[in-house]
């Protein structure tokens, strides 16, 4: 196995039209977990398709080590680049039984016999469907048609294993438990892993790395924890995490991780100071004593706490935390302990 | 390209100013505009009643309602001709029958258009009934909550609605009626009323050196009916785009009350009119002994049967004719029409619709107008080969081939569109190469379809007459043109019994159909919504 690399990767489907994938570059580790993270129509899927060979790119390349799996002129037919895909609408074949859906990458292969029983039998057994062997995909609940999908995938042992918005048509207690189920395919199979969703939240909880796409370009990649810590720009910043955007004059700033008092003092010389987005989480803003005024114009019960909106006296607004419950139109005086300048 | 040289020798302007040819456009357009008023009328009301009130027993009316239009037009024609006029066996029977010099009523203009009427009422059916099924409920409920009555609602909402469905079938109609052969061949032409696939025929039938230039002239006036019937339709839709807004799906349904039992007997008299007693007439004149010789317990005989299964050499070799040309035609097309299908659906090329709208030319062109155009092209021996195809069975599988293409291509299209593309794209990433994915995947999922097209085209082959009355020659009689020459020559108990077989052939594979329908994508099996 070895890395996958896109390498100014554009994908346009009409001649002269707007690009829907526009000059991304990425690197995948072998082994790595990469979720592609952007809102629908953001160019997640064609690069999947592209990476399968569904769609061939009209710029760049795509290589797998040092083979070109794809460029503008050539391509490698889907079916000679040993990957494995779980469709969003899982694609299994209603006219075979389950078993004969998991063995068919094995029985084109040409593997046949007790060896294609006892691998069918082992990614059965990978994803708790032995007992439904024989059973149609028509007679399995959402959750076990998934699990079908992804035994077919781990039956043939392959380079790169995509998966397109698998967990879109699940309910979110199934969704939970189809993470697991993933994470623990991922550490098992050990193979490079491209997973593409809408959701920041999946994106966090399953992948190494987690690259944030929008409107056909990459914003930024990085694992999940410096992708939380560190957004690059706008999008990113109001794509991770429920953080609040704000413009404070805080753009001649050396540092970037904003705390109170550099809060304070950049609002205090305001005076040819450029105005810059940063990005305030809920979990950092307090409501204390003496500090901002702010109006509260919702109020949210969650159970442990309330989730308030507020507005700041400019009319900007931004999200907080409180134990205490609030009235819709109480004045407060807050302390944003933290921001980060995008 | 012979018709057209006899064409320019002046044969055009002699055919133009005989008077017969005109009589023959008039009659053609009374009754074909007769017929399709005929049709409206039963078979919109049939598509009204049955999709919008709750009367019971749908699925058999409308089955039985969509017989009329699988039963070959000649066998109507004799069906009816059994019932009425002095020498029906079943009148005899019964003691009813005019008295014998009485004329047969239905050799008329009206008669030949009621059959017509008969024979499409189907296909407005269908029209329409598509098109209500789309309405959406919503629609209903809100003009419902606005106080409308049920009355209003069916005034200002549906009727309005379902105007492109009556116009469109209206249109079908028509345009079937006027390139029709087996209806006024066998009504028509005993008195004299030509329309113009008859007077084609009977230009064949006299065949003289101008015979080309006639026919190809004659059948480019059907094609030109034909034209001007659909850019009607195109006039009449045009800024009516109704796409529907809303939920459809669930069709909106009308409570009878009281009504109910005078709406299904209305229905169930017309099933009783326009085929039971038609088809009891006709098994009625098979079990006669002779023509005019009434029927009684003792006297029916199953000889006519006898004759047609197993002395007549004619008959059985028409049956084997029809048999081999309909499975040949409906197995071959199969295998064009689902290479075609997948490429129509999956090629991103924009040749493919125009692949699409040339497979429906044929379609909608009358059969007897492509039978001409095949004559004017093979009637000289194919270039290079040196080979004439002209006259021998050959001629009629291809213009079988290229009449029932659509018929074909359709269930196989609409499976295609159904089968959702990453099935075969998780296949590709198996590894699966092309052929591999056809046989693995593709042809199984599509197979209820297929198997759906081939039963439609065999049916609808074997019980054609139109193009094969035009294009046989001893020996390659089809099971049409069998039955209209046993009637033609005077045998109409032996033209009766046949009939009944070619009946139960299209009854009993209308039912396999009707079997495998839960199977298959919508709108595979023409007479289910």
């Amino acid at each position: 196995m070895a890395k996958l690399i896109l390498n100014r990767l554009s994908k346009a489907f009409e001649a002269g039209g707007r690009p829907a994938v526009n000059d991304v570059s990425l690197e995948v580790r072998d082994g790595g977990f990469l979720a592609l993270l952007g809102p629908s129509g953001c160019g997640k899927t064609t690069v999947l398709r592209m990476i399968a060979g569904f769609e061939q790119p009209t710029d760049g390349s795509i290589l797998l080590g040092d083979r070109v799996l794809a460029d503008a002129s050539d391509m490698v037919a889907p079916e000679h680049r040993n990957m494995a895909m779980v469709f969003q609408s899982y694609a299994l074949w209603p006219h075979m039984s389950v078993a004969d859906n998991v063995g068919y990458p094995l029985k084109v292969r040409g593997i046949s016999g007790q060896k294609r029983e006892q691998k069918i039998r082992e990614a059965l057994n990978a994803v708790r469907l032995e007992a439904y062997a024989d059973r149609r995909p028509a007679d399995l609940s959402g959750g076990q048609r998934q699990r079908v999908a992804l035994a077919r995938c781990l039956v043939t042992e392959p380079d790169v294993v995509l998966l397109d918005e698998p967990l879109a048509n699940l309910d979110r207690h199934l969704r939970q438990e189809m993470e697991e189920t993933f994470r623990e395919f991922h550490a098992r199979s050990g193979a490079t892993m491209i997973y593409v969703t809408h959701d920041q939240a999946e994106a966090m909880a399953l992948a190494t790395d987690v690259a944030v796409m929008s409107e056909g370009r990459l914003l930024q990649v990085a694992s999940p924890q410096e992708i939380y810590a560190r957004p690059e720009g706008r999008l990113v910043g109001g794509l991770v995490g429920q953080g609040a955007i704000l413009k404070w004059p805080a753009a001649l700033l050396e540092n970037r991780l904003l705390d109170w008092d550099m809060l304070q003092q950049s609002l205090s010389h305001t005076d040819g100071q450029d105005c810059a987005d940063i990005l305030v989480r809920p979990q950092d803003v307090e409501i204390a004593g003496e500090g901002m005024a702010a109006t509260v114009t919702s109020v949210l019960f969650e159970g442990e706490r309330y989730a308030l909106k507020l507005a700041l006296g400019d009319e900007q607004n931004l999200r907080a935390f409180s134990r205490q419950p609030v009235q819709v139109g109480d004045r407060v005086s807050i302390v944003i302990r933290s921001a980060w300048r995008l | 390209m012979t018709g057209f040289s006899s064409l320019f020798d002046g044969g055009a302007r002699a055919l133009l100013t005989d008077p017969a040819v005109w009589q023959a456009v008039y009659d053609t357009l009374t009754t074909s505009f007769l017929g399709m008023i005929a049709a409206v009328i039963l078979g919109g009301g049939f598509a009204l009643l049955l999709t919008l009130f709750n009367v019971r027993g749908k699925t058999a009316l409308g089955f039985l309602f969509m017989l009329p239009t699988m039963i070959p037009p000649q066998v109507t024609a004799l069906s009816w001709i059994g019932m009425t006029g002095p020498s029906s066996a079943l009148l005899k029977a019964i003691g009813l029958a005019p008295p014998l010099g009485s004329p047969q009523p239905l050799y008329s203009i009206g008669g030949i258009a009621l059959l017509y009427g008969v024979q499409n009422a189907p296909l407005v059916f269908l029209s329409l009934r598509a098109g209500l099924l789309a309405l959406p409920r919503d629609g209903v409920e809100a003009a419902r909550l606005s106080g409308a009555s049920s009355w209003q609602v069916l005034k200002d909402i549906i009727l309005p609605l379902s105007l492109p469905g009556f116009v469109a079938g209206a249109a079908i109609a028509f345009v079937s009626c006027v390139g029709n052969f087996g209806i006024p061949a066998i009504l028509g032409i005993p008195a004299s009323i030509y329309t113009l696939p008859t007077l084609i025929y009977s230009k064949f039938a006299a065949f003289g050196p101008n015979t080309f230039a006639d026919v190809s002239l004659l059948s480019g006036l059907i094609a030109i009916l034909s034209v001007i019937g659909l850019t009607v339709e195109d006039r009449v839709l045009r800024g009516r785009d109704y796409r529907v807004i809303g939920l459809s799906g669930q069709v909106a349904m009308f409570r009878l009350g009281n009504w109910r039992l005078l709406g299904e007997l209305v229905l169930w008299l017309a099933i009783f009119i326009t085929l039971v007693m038609p088809l009891t007439a006709l098994i009625a004149s098979s079990l006669a002994p002779a023509y005019g010789v009434p029927l009684t317990p003792a006297t029916a005989t199953l000889d006519a049967y006898r004759e047609v299964l197993f002395k007549q050499t004619i008959t059985r070799t028409a049956f084997f004719n029809s048999v081999t040309l309909s499975l040949t035609t409906a197995i071959g097309l199969l295998v064009v029409t689902v290479l075609t299908g997948y490429y129509l659906v999956r090629s991103k090329s924009r040749v493919a619709p125009v692949v699409s709208a040339l497979a429906e030319i044929p379609y909608a062109l009358p059969g007897i107008v492509l039978a001409v155009a095949l004559i004017l092209v093979f009637a000289a021996p194919i270039p290079i080969i040196g080979i004439s195809i002209y006259g021998t069975i050959w001629i009629i599988l291809v213009a079988y081939f290229s009449s029932f293409f659509a018929v074909s291509l359709k269930p196989v299209v609409s499976a295609f569109r159904q089968l959702d593309p990453s099935l075969e794209e998780a296949a590709r990433l198996s590894g699966a190469g092309f052929g591999r994915r056809l046989i693995d995947i593709v042809v199984p999922l599509v197979a209820p379809a297929a198997g759906a097209s081939v039963i439609l085209v065999f049916l609808i082959a074997c019980n054609e007459l139109t193009v094969s009355a035009i294009l046989w020659s001893a020996g390659t009689q089809t099971l049409g043109v069998a039955i209209y020459n046993l009637d033609d020559s005077g045998s109409f108990n032996l033209a009766a019994a046949l009939s009944v077989l070619v009946v139960i052939m299209v009854i009993a594979m209308m039912l396999v159909l009707e079997l495998m329908a839960k199977r298959l994508p919508k709108g595979v099996v023409p007479w289910r919504s």
